[in-house]
């Protein structure tokens, strides 16, 4: 039964493994796609069991739960390991008309893939240390690609990206260590029982601050968001769709994770910080987005902004905002990559990437123009696109517990993350390039390999904007589980308990 | 014993804040490994000291007899101090390179990935 459970994590380490054999050789990168597309099929097959089976758990080794490590599949893990799987297949194919051949002779195929790995990891394991290691396998490999074939900009960025995120880990780490001396268990389904049974609850509401901001740092909330705008602009632009798309939100979906399962011991408290991180990660993301010119480091800020929708849905603790923290994330996900795609297409017709120095999108590639609108109207919220219903389930859930300035915060941070789309449309897109270029999609070298993700995943966008309904049941069951986590902990730990 | 080793780790956690405040990304580093090491040892108290009692069950037995030392937390931090010193050798290597191609350890002046200071 388990090996639904590690498919999706085999898959991607054979193929980088095959990847590195290969990095010398032009098959390299089909490698990467193929395994990238068998990743696809085996989280697709994933998701159809857990719907069919409900949480299904794998012992490793077959130690008994809870002193092995287990992988746990619930609806939650298995639509971000389906999504990371969907983003990592069309970044794969991106690849293609991005990345050098000196970047594939440096092994970027085998770092892509590891980073997939990595992530997928983090979704799927019910151990906390496990999720530790996971989240450092993906670390080093984001690493690599950050400033593989780098010149000074990418070290710049490298240096600060690595600095902030190794004391995010070790926080996390002692975290770890301070919660095992408490509880003496590392299992999620363990710690979820046995958080209840520690004595000094004040205690642990310190160590739920340690994971919180250990975490945080990797979600990039307000305070703590610095790393990504420094970094994110500056790698391959393949490599900063797959860190914009998915690694925040391994972040945000630990959060999750430990503060509806484990850490739900004193919500009056840190939920609260939660809503104070949330509304200031909201605004401080938009208003810095507001300020900059590189196409890519609008983008970065924009993501702090999203990360604040989706940690104010964990804040509010409703079924209703834990719906809309679920279903943002996954739009999310596909929208933020999509526009990292996008920016790499206008930077190679224009020779540039600060929006006041181009132009003349429109005119000349009135394709792509399209393709771009559709993402960013989302992330604005535009009805009928999937941002729309991501931010109206959230904004609802604040109105009905008569949260009045939160509401009013989410929807004036939408109406201001339409300023800065409008800034990249007006100055990208619309105004005449400065230099009377006028670059037409047809030049574009590998044309279909950057055009075919942008629109797959722009249908994906529409798709959920047209029928939310679906999805938005989908999220309702996930959340019916992360909110009584009974079937989760039986599954893991056995009937017996 | 344990009290002995919180205060460790407290001179530890101190030392590297006051090295990682400083602008020299070298110092910063130093700082880092201290802190790494801070980590280790508190996951290592954390599961409790039992001095002189190794984990070894004797022959015929299917348990451990008396009381024994916490065998997981020296795992975790064996595993722990692996990746860590993997990360820090790569820690190292990027200070390295920044030297080599910004010129400067001071972070303070590591802004080429930053917009232009507007003075026009």
């Amino acid at each position: 039964m388990s090996w639904y459970l590690t498919l999706p994590l085999v898959i991607p380490f054979a193929a980088s493994i095959i990847a590195f054999l290969l990095r010398d050789n032009a098959m390299g990168r089909w490698v990467s796609i193929m395994g990238s597309g068998l990743g696809l099929a085996a989280s697709i097959v994933l998701m159809v069991v857990v719907l069919e089976q409900g949480v299904i758990a794998g012992q490793m080794g077959n130690w008994p739960a809870p002193f092995g490590i287990t992988l746990v599949a619930d609806l939650l893990s298995a639509v971000m390991v389906l999504i990371t799987a969907i983003t990592g297949f069309a970044v794969a194919i991106y690849a293609l008309g991005d990345i050098t051949e000196r970047q594939e002779r440096l092994g970027y195929h085998a770092l892509f893939q590891i980073l997939l790995a990595g992530v997928t990891g983090a979704f799927l394991t019910g151990d906390l240390f496990n999720l530790y290691v996971w989240f450092e396998v993906m670390l080093i490999a984001s690493f690599g690609l950050l400033i593989l074939n780098g010149g000074k900009e990418q070290i710049d960025g490298g240096v600060k990206y690595v600095a902030l995120n190794l004391i995010s880990t070790i926080l996390f780490l002692t975290g770890i260590g301070l919660l095992y001396g408490m509880t003496g268990t590392l299992n999620f389904a363990d710690l979820a029982l046995k958080v209840n049974e520690v004595e000094n609850q004040g205690l642990l509401t310190v160590v739920a601050m340690m994971f919180m901001v250990a975490f945080g740092v990797k979600a990039a909330v307000f305070p703590l968001f610095f790393w990504l705008p420094a970094a994110y602009h500056t790698p391959s632009f393949s490599v900063s769709a797959v860190f914009a798309g998915l690694l925040t939100k391994v972040g945000v979906y630990a959060l999750i994770r430990m503060f509806t399962m484990v850490f739900d011991h004193d919500i009056g408290f840190t939920h609260t910080v939660l809503l104070w991180v949330a509304c200031f990660t909201m605004v401080i993301g938009v208003l810095g987005a507001a300020a900059q010119s590189d196409f890519r480091k609008i983008l970065s800020f924009h993501i702090i902004s999203q990360i604040g929708y989706m940690v104010l849905g964990l804040a509010l603790m409703t079924p209703l905002a834990l719906v809309g923290a679920v279903f943002y994330l996954v739009h999310h996900i596909i929208v933020k990559a999509n526009l990292f795609l996008i920016a790499g297409i206008a930077k190679r017709l224009t020779g540039g990437t600060d929006v006041y120095k181009i132009g003349g999108l429109y005119k000349s590639a009135p394709l792509l123009a399209i393709l771009f609108l559709i993402p960013a109207f989302s992330l604005a919220g535009f009805p009928p696109l999937s941002g729309f219903w991501a931010k109206y389930i959230i904004v609802k859930a604040t109105l009905d517990l008569e949260l009045w300035f939160v509401a009013f915060i989410a929807l004036a941070v939408g109406l201001m993350t339409i300023y800065s789309m409008t800034k990249i449309w007006a100055e990208a897109f619309w105004k005449p390039h400065p230099e009377g270029i006028e670059p037409a999609l047809k030049t574009l070298p590998h044309k279909a390999a950057q055009i075919i993700p942008v629109a797959g995943l722009a249908v994906l966008t529409i798709i959920i904007g047209l029928s939310p309904e679906p999805f938005v049941i989908f999220a309702e069951r996930t959340t019916a589980q992360l909110l009584d986590p009974t079937a989760y902990i039986t599954t893991v730990l056995g009937e017996t308990k | 014993m344990e009290q002995l080793l919180s205060v460790l780790i407290g001179i530890l956690v101190a030392t590297s804040v006051y090295l990682m405040l400083a602008r020299n990304l070298l110092r910063f580093l130093f700082g880092l490994i201290l802190l790494s090491n801070a980590a280790n040892l508190t996951i290592f108290v954390a599961g409790r000291l039992t001095p002189g009692a190794p984990p070894l069950i004797p022959d015929g037995a299917d348990a451990p007899l008396g009381l024994v030392a916490n065998a997981l937390p020296q795992a975790l931090v064996l595993t722990a101090i692996v990746i860590g010193f993997g990360l820090f050798a790569f820690a190292l290597i990027l200070a390295f390179r920044a030297y080599q191609s910004l010129g400067t350890l001071n972070t303070d002046d590591m802004r080429v990935a930053e917009p232009k200071e507007s003075t026009e």
